[in-house]
């Protein structure tokens, strides 16, 4: 993080509202001991691509600053890979932390959430319809709502996939899709993040 | 040895392949896989991103369902295993997340007591069967194939106790015990961006181009897989790869079933080797050292 950044921070302008949510997940209180060493930055295959350091991340969650951490690129370029998790000495469960980040910014409307969003959005909707993933729907309903054009660049690979019978287009939903449902709703509601 | 097989939604769609040649082997190694009874999807990554109970009790569910068995559950799909184990632990670790999880089971009359033991299917084959079984099912060593062993990230990670995260061989050797040449494929353990491809193309196809460049600097005539994911990542988007970067790769991306198989001579169909899209076409090769 710059030094600018922290330093132009005031304890009042701290969010604290922010860490306590982040500190909710299981194991969130985690955070409280990272010795920022780095050893997630280093091991993280894709921080080349990230605005903010995953170190950076835990340290400005930490300070409380919530809009420049729900804007930062980091969140989605995160692959869940796991790296960080197994590696941090101080068993911070980053990947968590990014997740939790990541709903909290599609709550808060973020702009970059977006794609992510209606991804999700669409995965969830299909697995309460069918209790189960259906690749084929998933990828021409969430190319259809995102990027039309963009869909001829997967057009090849569907094709591909397609022709090799790895596209199946039919769907049957699970025999307790009705349970499915309600286990759904309950999680949800007891979940409480919308 | 008897497990409760979870197939994960990709064993129906772009998985195919590696759900047919697991259903092949499977009975030779003498390994018993009952499919668990109206599974429902693990939630990939994408409930995550939604509400952790929920991707938690999704879970929990498939969880509860093979509880009943009373058989270990294993899967072949990276990203399933990882949402099987992590969820274990943390209602193990966590109990408020449990007490959540228990009340939203309740829903469908479930209960989860926490007692299935989850494996990934390569852990079978290497530690539950054993590479002296493997060996004596070779009928047609691969001899001279040289394999780029990629584990990718979710098999290892994030709760792999025992294993070793860092430099895992449980590949290599069953690579070898089947008379193939693993390469030495540095970026064996790197994440392929599979959970990013639709949402992050840039990126994703970038971690593609490392791990395909990695494994033809290597020689590898083949890229073992151990994931659907990474496989449709790596097999499927090679075209895309590419276009963006101006290379020309063609390398084949099997599962390691799928290698098995042909080692144990099984006929081509029984393995989905059809469902490439990208076919092997050396199969094995004169030994170099009996050549020389
Ligand atoms: S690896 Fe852990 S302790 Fe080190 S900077 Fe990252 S989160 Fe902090
Ligand atoms: S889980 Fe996310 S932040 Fe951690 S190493 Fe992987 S991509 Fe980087």
């Amino acid at each position: 993080m710059m030094l600018k950044d922290r330093k132009a921070l005031f304890e009042r302008d701290m969010d604290l509202e922010f860490m306590k949510e982040v500190h909710g997940i299981p194991g969130g209180d985690a955070i409280k001991r990272c010795i920022q060493c780095g050893t997630c930055s280093g091991t993280c295959p894709v921080s080349w691509a990230m605005d903010k350091s995953p170190r950076q991340i835990i340290a400005m969650v930490r300070a409380g600053m919530r809009d420049k951490v729900l804007t930062s690129n980091t969140i989605w370029t995160c692959a869940s890979c796991y790296s960080c998790t197994v590696r941090c000495p101080q068993e911070i469960k980053i990947t968590d932390v990014m997740y939790i980040l990541k709903r909290l910014a599609m709550r808060a409307g973020q702009k970059k959430a977006k794609a992510a969003q209606v991804f999700s959005k669409t995965f969830t909707d299909l697995v309460r319809r069918y209790g189960r993933n259906q690749e084929a729907q998933l990828m021409t309903r969430y190319m259809l709502k995102t990027n039309p054009l963009g869909a001829i660049g997967f057009a090849g690979v569907g094709l591909n996939l397609f022709r090799t019978g790895r596209m199946p287009l039919g769907a049957k939903p699970i025999k307790d899709v009705q349970g499915l449902r309600r286990i759904i709703d309950r999680a949800q509601q007891l979940g409480g993040e919308g | 040895m008897s497990y409760i097989y979870y197939p994960g939604c990709s064993a129906h769609a772009g998985g195919r392949a590696y759900d047919e040649s697991i259903q092949a082997i499977a009975p030779k190694l003498g390994v018993e896989l009952k499919e668990l009874e109206d599974w429902n999807c693990c939630g990939a990554t994408a409930y995550m991103n939604v509400n952790e109970v929920l991707s938690f009790s999704l879970t929990a569910r498939n969880l509860a369902l093979a509880e009943k068995e009373n058989k270990p559950v294993c899967t072949a799909c990276s990203a399933c295993y990882t949402n099987l184990a992590k969820t274990n632990v943390y209602l193990h670790k966590f109990p408020e997340l449990k007490a959540k999880v228990d009340t939203a089971l309740a829903e469908a009359n479930l209960t989860y007591n926490g007692n299935v033991e989850t494996k990934h299917f390569l852990d079978v084959v290497v530690t539950a069967i054993g590479l002296d079984k493997v060996k004596s099912l070779v009928k047609k060593p691969l001899s001279g194939l040289k394999v780029a062993p990629y584990y990718g990230c979710q098999i290892l990670r994030p709760l792999s106790g025992e294993k070793d995260p860092e430099n895992p061989v449980m590949l290599e050797q069953l690579l070898e015990a089947i008379g193939a040449t693993p390469t030495k494929f540095a970026l064996k353990t790197w994440c392929c961006g599979g959970s990013l491809m639709g949402t992050n193309d840039a990126v994703a196809l970038r971690l593609c181009r490392n791990l395909l460049m990695n494994a033809v600097e290597d020689g590898a005539d083949v890229i073992a897989v151990t994931c659907p994911l990474c496989q449709t990542n790596l097999e499927a988007f090679q075209p895309r790869v590419n276009a963006m970067f101006g290379t020309s790769f063609k390398i084949p991306v099997l599962y390691f079933t799928q290698l098995m198989g042909m080692a144990f001579d099984m006929p081509d169909r029984s393995l989905g080797l059809a469902r490439s899209i990208i076919p092997l076409t050396v199969r094995s090769k004169p030994n170099p050292e009996v050549r020389a």
